[in-house]
């Protein structure tokens, strides 16, 4: 758990980076901190690990103060991932990975035995990649490794700064994707730069918007777009926000609120879609096929019926819209 | 690729003809006759131009790195154009003038020219530290500030095997200049293979100035081998094909 009381931080005695933050990030979760370029958000992060100092208020990590730490002991403790990967070209990748378990003194068996188990985490071959250099990487590869380096030691919180922001969409999608199947298992305390709001829906348990240093509202996500707080927090999630949002609902959530359609068997080709996917695919997949209708698949392949633009429409319209405005839908 | 390759080749067949041509003429005219004629004397000289170049290349080294690493560090950065204007203003003295200002300090003898040389060697070692060290990714520095790396595990871990190729080039760029300039030595007393290189000048004689001259040639091509080599075993791998690019 992170807790911020009070922090600010201003450079010179003059500008303000940061005004009075106060929020908590609970235990397992991932905070997003959103926001335009300036806003301070990568300042407050790096104010965690005190990377920057903090002019006023106080950094709680797990019951600890953190300016009454020592800051290279809080370092050691605290995962950090920073966008360009920041991987060491003169070490292999194993070596990479293993630098804070081996600041911190692990035996060699156990930092083999950690290596092994993260590299699985990320689906690499721990023997083959271990004895390669960063640069023999790809792009999403090092990306990864990036990521597993700072769990290396099993820090209870981590700090990522924009990490996935210099790979491809593509890439960047699996990724994530990874990622928090990654982060399912090992369930830290995060906090997560970002300038993607897409980015933020899909990782955030919790959003921080940020302007000018000030939070402009602390939301779960989709709070955030039903309920913005202000002007400048419904202007940045846009006015195609309602879209925005079904990203944040399945196909479950659907066929559980207003139950799904009866499949018709007469069209031809028609596409399926698993029952966990979320609305906003299942909708550019309606809207990208010829046919008016996409089945729908559970967990074992099984067709448990079918889904049209009008369904999506009808649960947008009572589930989301209804939520957003209850007085227009009376 | 392959018509570069057969460029580099026939280059290098012409290099090699034009010096064996030039060996060929040398001895037929008796030119590196003195070599082993007066091989007591050669043998002087040439330990005496190794001590020069070995004494004023190591105490540059070892003056010039830790310089360079002390001015790269946060708390002493803002200094740095100050060093190395002065460095460089040293660089711009010719190395003659250098000599024989060292003469109204030091005298006359072995220790002005080592301290001539040892002054003339600090620039490139200086500058290539300092280089080296200031084009490492800020991003890798702080990624290990992040993690909890003490600023001498920055340094020794990430800093130095990162710039090791910078350094190292630096070096030898030094120690090859200073083996040529060590002839000068002979002007303010100090020895070395320029004792029979300004004999042969002053007395026209070929076969002194070649005997002088050749071997300072080939000491400096095969200190510039030798140093290669080192920086192969010495550059990490990653690091060495980044320094490449």
């Amino acid at each position: 758990m992170i807790t911020f009381n009070q922090v600010t931080k201003q450079y010179n005695g003059s500008s303000t980076a940061v005004k009075n933050v106060d929020f908590t990030v609970d235990q397992g979760k991932i905070v997003v901190l959103l926001g335009p370029s300036g806003c301070g958000k990568t300042t407050l992060l790096r104010m965690v690990n005190r990377l920057e100092s903090i002019t006023e208020g106080e950094i709680i990590i797990d019951n600890d103060n953190s300016k009454d730490l020592d800051a290279i002991e809080l370092r050691r403790k605290i995962g950090y991932v920073i966008q360009s990967n920041g991987l060491f070209p003169n070490m292999t990748i194993e070596e990479n990975v293993m630098i804070v378990p081996d600041l911190l003194g692990w035996s060699k068996k156990k930092k083999k035995e950690r290596f092994n188990y993260l590299m699985k985490l990320i689906g690499l071959d721990a023997k083959d990649y271990g004895k390669r250099l960063p640069q023999e990487l790809s792009g999403g590869q090092q990306q990864r490794i990036g990521v597993v380096r700072a769990l290396a030691a099993d820090p209870p919180v981590m700090l990522m700064d924009e990490p996935f922001g210099a790979l491809d969409p593509i890439i960047r999608e699996k990724i994530q994707d990874e990622f928090l199947a990654i982060q399912r298992e090992v369930k830290k305390t995060i906090l997560f730069v970002s300038h993607d709001i897409d980015e933020a829906i899909k990782m955030a348990d919790k959003i921080m918007l940020l302007r000018d240093g000030e939070i402009m509202q602390y939301d779960t996500p989709s709070e955030m777009m039903m309920h913005p707080k202000n002007e400048f927090v419904s202007q940045f999630f846009g006015k195609d926000r309602a879209i925005k949002s079904l990203s944040l609902h399945t196909v479950k959530n659907l066929e559980e609120v207003i139950g799904l359609a009866q499949m018709d068997e007469s069209i031809q080709d028609t596409k399926t879609i698993n029952v966990h996917q979320d609305l906003r695919n299942t909708l550019s997949m309606l809207l990208n096929q010829e046919a008016d209708q996409v089945i729908v698949t559970n967990d074992e392949g099984g067709k448990i019926g079918s889904i049209t633009i009008d369904l999506v429409q009808k649960y947008l319209h009572f589930e989301i819209k209804g939520k957003m405005s209850v007085s227009q839908e009376g | 690729m392959n018509r570069k390759k057969l460029i580099g080749n026939a280059f290098r067949i012409v290099v090699y003809a034009l010096v064996i041509g030039f060996f060929i003429w040398a001895l037929s005219n008796q030119y590196l006759s003195y070599i082993w004629s007066d091989s007591s004397t050669f043998l002087v000289l040439l330990r005496q131009h190794s001590e020069l170049v070995l004494v004023s290349s190591i105490l540059a080294i070892l003056i010039a790195v830790p310089a360079g690493i002390l001015i790269t560090r946060p708390r002493f950065r803002k200094a740095e154009w100050l060093v190395t204007n002065i460095v460089n203003f040293g660089q711009t003295i010719p190395s003659l003038a250098v000599l024989a200002l060292m003469i109204s300090v030091l005298g006359i003898g072995f220790q002005t020219a080592v301290f001539a040389l040892f002054i003339y060697s600090l620039l490139p070692i200086f500058r290539n530290t300092v280089a080296g060290l200031d084009t490492i990714d800020k991003n890798l520095i702080d990624a290990a500030k992040g993690m909890g790396m003490r600023p001498y595990q920055i340094l020794f871990r990430i800093e130095l095997p990162n710039s090791a190729y910078s350094i190292l080039a630096g070096i030898r760029t030094a120690v090859v200049l200073n083996i040529g300039t060590a002839a000068l030595a002979y002007v303010v007393g100090g020895g070395g293979l320029g004792v029979w290189i300004f004999t042969g000048i002053q007395l026209f004689d070929n076969g002194f100035l070649i005997s002088g001259a050749i071997p300072v040639t080939l000491m400096a091509i095969g200190a510039d081998y030798l140093l290669r080599k080192a920086e192969y075993v010495l550059v990490p791998k990653g690091s060495r094909q980044e320094a490449r690019t």
